[in-house]
């Protein structure tokens, strides 16, 4: 492993995850990179197949030996994780950093209770009986908010309630005090009301853990609530990077514009249709050259010719907002103001 | 058979049902049964003379047994191989010579003094047993107990096994159901013990073979006091020189020597081993693995090494000289059934006898040494009276005469041949082989014949033998066989050419002989006492049924047995088929 | 055991008895009615049981002592009479007890069958309870690795020879290895040979090490396969990737995770299996002329002897049985799922 220089807890670096197969090499990520301290919460955005998932997995280690090839650097508190032995990065899985999933209920093994895969997952990085782990469990479940935890510790996967279920996840996810938290689509699998208490509590546990937080999703009602800073993924690249504000406020991508068009708001008047991105994702193995977005892009035409062949780079527009369109700033603005803005 | 000093006596007829134990004419031109030199492993070196001779006691001689005995009670087995081994726990009235060759023919007195004395023109048999013999458990062996021994056997329901011949000759009183259901009945009328040594038989006709019924295990001796009943098998007392030591009906059992048996009473038995263990239901490849390796002595059942030993001993030179193949008086046959259309006609019976390939046959049953000799006539060689006739040649290379077996078809009006249905039992290779093997050669003259499988145990008493199935399956030819018990004429003839022990309900083996006018010649011989006339009338008899064409005849067996190694005194007793289990003995 | 466990397993013993009994009324009924259709009739039957060349007489007399000519349902009726409560066997001189359970007589030898039975079960349990731990373990061990090792040359050789360990008759196999092993190697125990466990353990294994090996053989085959894909199919689960992600060890994921969650089939088929096999392993026992019950189904279905046959089918019966049950009881044990049920 290769010490670098650690300005942040989790950093990032021209990340390039690459999966050959037999009908071509797939390129989930194409050169990605963000930092993110303490205690913060990023928000990855993106369709699926953009990429955003693949990062996490990446991030933790958990993609198949042998079947993703990983370029660029990985560093958590300085310490590279491509590259290093497996054994390393297994050492840091779930003490350092955890992870919980979209569907608490495939996620859990049905087999054994939840308080067994608590305990389990403390007692991977404690040294301590199993006594200690029990009651270990049941402080987290009660602090999760799940009623009557030392009854529930011994319930299976399938006698909680979906929300109850991804909050035992959650309490399984931080038993050792991990300073990095990847919620993968947390939420998808929940009802609306449940959703914000999910998302709650996940604010809450960072305030009182001061880890670091990403949340991954295709909802952008998700990380509205919760991210300090926001990253939307497409096609394997960061096309748009900024605060949460800025990317509310002042979106600059055509498709931050499409994601904030398609999303359904009660405060718009029912008769008004959805604006929905035009066309596909495109093929991970065959990125159209250029801009990966142009196929679908509405004001593709603007710009000469060159989102066709000339891939935009990610560039800073103020105060870490960053971009990676042909767009010119000025245009971007105006359209904003002038078509986007209003329809929302 | 050339009985010594019996008195001859007229014997009247009824027709008898007298099913007589197996024996063996051995033709291999070595019978004079004396020793010389026979101790190294030759080919047939235990045929008609005894192979390594000894006087060495000691030993435990290993048997094992492919199947089980039908029982280890003397009053309820039928096996040969059974009458041959209970020898060995019992003492009967006379016994066979245990020699090797024609010699064994020869009956000799075992627990009486001398062969049974014959009065009232033979229908009365007197026998005088031996003072002094002991059971195991010491007391002394009385005539009473004789009498006993034979009265048990007369309850059918608790002994059904055995051969029924006492119920047919003696003299009983009407209905008696042997000594457990008839109890207190005086059966003096047929059996009377006038003092503690004697023993006189009455009969219902004179019988000129009386001796042959005082040979069987029937005649052993039974304590009546120490009867159990059916559980007698399970510990039968012994009147021999050994006694049971542990029976596990179905697994094993083991003999031990009996210290009450004084060998001065016994010229018989040698009695060289110390003992017997005999293993039950052996797998048959296990079995001859094991003689092969030497981990057993003995097959008991006599029956010869399976079909994929056969191959091996026969092929490699070594084994081969550990090999008996001893011929027996059995013959395998396919019936020709008259009650099935065309069959009706002789002239197409004929045909059969002309258009089979008889080499095929015998190659069906295994061959000239696994199988046997091809037969042209029904008696085996080994019953007196035979002459060897062949009224259907089947041309020089004995595969059939075709012309004359379309001529006989165009006879009998089937000049293209016909269809017809041939059975077979499915359990027996051979005799599928056999089916098969007819299949082919009657096709030449356009017979075509139908394979029917049936099962083995049900074949004569649902099947073949049920008239009405027969006829109404059109069971037109059927694989047949038959074995003395031992050997005379009668016994062998009367089961299989009587047309009146065809039952309709089922059961006969005689599956196609309707012949009153062999019926008629059947009562003559028995009725005849003068041998040589009585022998002839075998014969004509034989002549008479080929003339018919019930029978196809197939080959006469031979059994390919395997020497263990160790063994002494070995030698194949021509009366049962098997080796002399008596006589056996282990190297020291 | 909490209540409802108890009703579930009484209901279903008293569901098993009811099949024993109607498992009895048709093998009755196939022994009694098939010969009848085809025409046979009481002597035509007991002449089968009565010695070579009984007379008419001794032939009636052998069809009413076995009851041929009562009519199939009081004969029926008798024999489940002799069940409960026992019967007794007139023999002349004694009388014999038959006391219950009283499967009857053998036709042919006389012997009650319930102590036949009693004496055969061992040698068939020992059979095959020995085989299947072998054939668990080792069939579930070289699925688990072939899983691993999906595409491999180890896999692709394991699965090659499995194939070839379910295609082979174990009779060919159990004699090839008897011919081999025990007569020109001498490693092995010769056929026939049973050492009870009690009397002498160490015996015990040695008469049983070929026979276990060779119906091992057999099933492991099944087994690897089905284990392998099983395990091809558990560890693409979500809840693999959560063991990971929790920073389990390799080797605990496999076997704690993922093999806990193939083995519900995996069971399943062991129990119906052991419980076929406790009914009588009839190839293997054969080919090694082991005395267990499936040796003695052979024989009785040859011998046509009626109360074997019962004695034989109702104790499978009652085995396989009790194995379905068994197997249900330990589904709910492995997939708390299923409780609710």
């Amino acid at each position: 492993m290769t010490e670098s220089t650690a300005e942040h807890f989790l950093e990032v670096r021209d990340l390039h995850v690459h999966f050959p197969t037999d009908d071509g090499v797939v390129k989930s990520v194409d050169g990605l990179s963000f930092a993110l301290e303490k205690g913060k919460t990023l928000g990855i955005v993106g369709e699926s197949g953009s990429g955003k998932s693949v990062t996490s997995l990446s991030i933790m280690g958990l993609h198949k030996e042998g079947t993703a090839r990983i370029d660029g650097e990985i560093l958590l508190n300085g310490d590279n994780l491509v590259g290093a032995s497996r054994e390393h990065v297994r050492q840091l899985r779930g003490k350092n950093m955890a992870m919980i999933f979209q569907d608490p209920l495939s996620a859990m093994h049905p087999y054994y209770s939840i308080g067994n895969q608590i305990i389990e997952a403390y007692r991977i990085h404690h040294q301590v009986s199993k006594g200690v782990a029990r009651k270990h469990a049941i402080d987290l479940l009660d602090r999760v908010g799940i009623p009557n935890p030392a009854h529930r510790v011994d319930d299976y996967p399938h006698q909680f309630s979906g929300g109850m279920r991804q909050r035992a996840m959650i309490a399984m996810a931080l038993s050792c005090d991990p300073e990095l938290l990847i919620a993968d689509e947390p939420t998808t699998a929940l009802d609306v009301t449940v959703q914000a208490q999910i998302l709650d509590l996940i604010r809450d546990l960072q305030g009182e853990f001061n880890s670091a937080v990403i949340i991954i999703t295709h909802d952008l009602g998700v990380v509205a609530e919760l991210a300090d800073d926001i990253l939307v993924m497409y096609a394997g690249r960061c096309i748009e990077y900024g605060t949460a504000d800025d990317i509310f406020r002042e979106p600059q991508h055509p498709y931050t514009w499409g994601l904030l068009g398609s999303m359904p708001r009660l405060d718009r008047e029912r008769s008004e249709r959805l604006l929905p991105i035009k066309g596909t994702p495109p093929s991970l193995i065959n990125v159209p050259p250029g801009c990966s977005f142009h196929p679908r892009c509405s004001f593709g035409h603007l710009n000469g010719g060159a989102s066709e062949t000339e891939r935009p780079a990610l560039r800073d527009v103020g105060n870490g907002h960053q971009i990676a369109c042909h767009l010119s700033a000025a245009d971007r603005l105006r359209l904003w103001d002038t078509e986007i803005k209003p329809k929302l | 058979m050339k009985h010594k000093r019996l008195i001859p006596a007229i014997a009247a007829g009824a027709a008898f049902v007298m099913v007589l134990s197996a024996c063996g004419g051995s033709d291999d031109g070595n019978g004079d049964g004396s020793g010389g030199d026979n101790k190294t492993p030759a080919f047939n070196a235990g045929v008609g003379k005894v192979f390594n001779q000894s006087d060495a006691k000691g030993g435990i001689i290993k048997m094992a047994d492919n199947g089980e005995p039908d029982s280890l009670d003397p009053a309820d087995t039928y096996y040969g191989y059974m009458w041959d081994f209970a020898r060995l726990y019992g003492r009967s009235l006379v016994m066979f010579k245990p020699a090797p060759g024609k010699a064994s023919e020869e009956l000799v007195p075992d627990l009486a003094e001398d062969l049974g004395e014959a009065s009232d023109e033979g229908k009365t048999w007197t026998y005088k047993i031996r003072k002094g013999i002991k059971y195991e458990d010491g007391t002394e062996v009385k005539a009473a107990d004789v009498k006993y021994g034979v009265l048990r056997t007369l309850d059918r329901e608790a002994f059904p096994n055995g051969p029924e011949y006492f119920k047919q000759f003696l003299n009983l009183p009407e209905g008696y159901a042997g000594p457990y259901k008839s109890k207190g009945v005086d059966t003096s009328s047929a059996i009377e013990t006038p003092d503690d040594y004697t023993v006189v038989f009455h009969l219902k006709t004179p019988f000129a073979g009386f001796d042959y019924l005082a040979m069987l295990p029937q005649t052993f001796p039974v304590p009546e006091a120490k009867d159990t009943g059916v559980n007698y098998r399970d510990h039968v007392i012994s009147s021999g020189p050994y006694k049971f030591d542990k029976v596990e009906q179905g697994k094993q059992f083991t003999l031990v020597r009996n210290d009450q048996w004084d060998a001065k009473s016994d010229p018989n038995r040698p009695a060289l081993p110390d003992g017997y263990e005999v293993t039950l239901n052996l797998a048959q490849s296990e079995i001859d693995n094991q003689l092969m390796s030497g981990d057993l002595h003995v097959h008991v059942t006599g029956t010869g090494v399976g079909s994929a030993a056969q191959s091996q001993v026969l092929a490699d030179e070594t084994s081969k000289e550990n090999a008996d193949n001893p011929t027996i008086s059995r013959l395998w046959y396919t019936s020709i059934n008259s009650n099935v259309a065309p069959f009706d006609n002789k002239d197409c019976r004929i045909a059969i006898e002309y258009a089979t390939d008889r080499t095929s046959y015998q190659r069906a049953m295994g061959g000239e040494l696994a199988g046997g000799d091809i037969a042209t006539n029904l008696l085996p060689p080994a019953i007196p009276g035979y002459k060897k006739f062949d009224l259907y040649p089947a041309g020089q290379d004995n595969k059939g005469d075709l012309e004359k077996a379309k001529d006989h078809l165009k006879k009998c009006g089937k000049p293209d041949g016909f269809d017809m249905n041939i059975a077979y039992r499915n359990e027996r290779d051979a005799e599928k082989a056999v089916a098969e093997s007819l299949q082919q050669s009657l096709k030449r003259v356009g017979i075509n014949l139908t394979l029917k499988g049936y099962a083995q145990g049900d074949y004569f008493s649902q099947f073949v033998g049920l008239p009405s199935f027969a006829k109404s399956n059109g069971l037109g030819l059927v694989v047949n066989g038959w074995g003395a018990d031992w050997n005379d004429g009668f016994g062998y003839l009367s089961q299989i050419v009587d047309s009146r022990v065809i039952r309709e309900t089922g059961g006969s083996s005689n599956v196609s002989v309707r012949d009153p006018k062999v019926d008629q010649m059947l009562d003559e011989a028995v009725a005849e006492l003068d041998d040589a006339k009585r022998e002839k009338l075998w014969s004509d008899i034989d002549r008479q049924v080929m003339d018919d064409a019930f029978i196809l005849p197939g080959v006469v067996a031979k059994v390919l047995l395997y020497r263990g190694k160790g063994l002494t005194n070995v030698y194949v007793n021509e009366q049962f088929g098997y080796y002399d289990y008596v006589s056996l003995g282990l190297e020291q | 055991m909490p209540p409802t466990v108890i009703t579930y397993i009484v209901r279903r013993l008293f569901a098993a008895v009811v099949l024993l009994f109607i498992v009895s009324a048709i093998t009755f009924s196939i022994f009694f009615l098939v010969p009848k259709i085809a025409g046979g009739t009481p002597e035509s039957m007991a002449s089968r049981y009565a010695g070579r060349a009984a007379t008419e007489e001794t032939v009636k007399l052998v069809a009413d002592r076995l009851g041929f000519y009562d009519p199939v349902v009081v004969q029926y009726g008798n024999w489940v009479k002799g069940v409960f409560v026992g019967t007794q066997y007139d023999l002349g001189s004694t009388v014999a007890d038959c006391p219950a359970p009283c499967l009857g007589y053998s036709f042919i030898t006389r012997q009650p069958v319930w102590e036949d039975l009693l004496d055969r079960a061992p040698v068939t349990m020992s059979l095959a309870v020995g085989a299947a731990v072998l054939w668990l373990v080792a069939g579930v061990s070289i699925g688990v690795l072939s899983a691993l090792k999906r595409g491999t040359v180890f896999d692709r050789a394991t699965m090659g020879i499995a194939l070839a360990g379910v295609s082979l008759p174990i009779f060919f196999t159990g004699l090839i290895s008897l011919t081999f092993f025990t007569y020109t190697l001498g490693w092995t125990a010769r056929g026939g040979q049973f050492t009870p466990f009690s009397e002498n353990p160490g015996e015990w294994a040695y008469d049983l090490i070929l026979p276990w090996i060779t119906l091992a053989f057999l099933f492991s085959a099944q087994y690897a396969r089905l284990t392998r894909a099983g395990m091809l199919e558990t560890m693409n689960e979500d809840y693999i990737r959560t063991a990971r992600a929790k920073g389990l060890r390799e080797h605990r994921v496999v076997v704690k995770h993922g093999l806990r969650g193939a083995l519900t089939p995996i069971l399943t088929i062991f129990g119906l299996d052991v419980g076929l096999l406790l009914g009588g392993a009839i190839l293997t026992e054969t080919a090694f002329s082991l005395k267990g019950l499936g040796d003695y189904a052979v024989r009785a279905i040859s011998g046509n002897d009626l109360p074997k046959v019962m004695g034989v089918v109702l104790f499978a019966a009652f085995f396989v049985v009790i194995a379905n049950l068994v197997v249900d009881l330990l589904y709910a044990v492995v997939d708390p799922r299923v409780r609710k049920s």
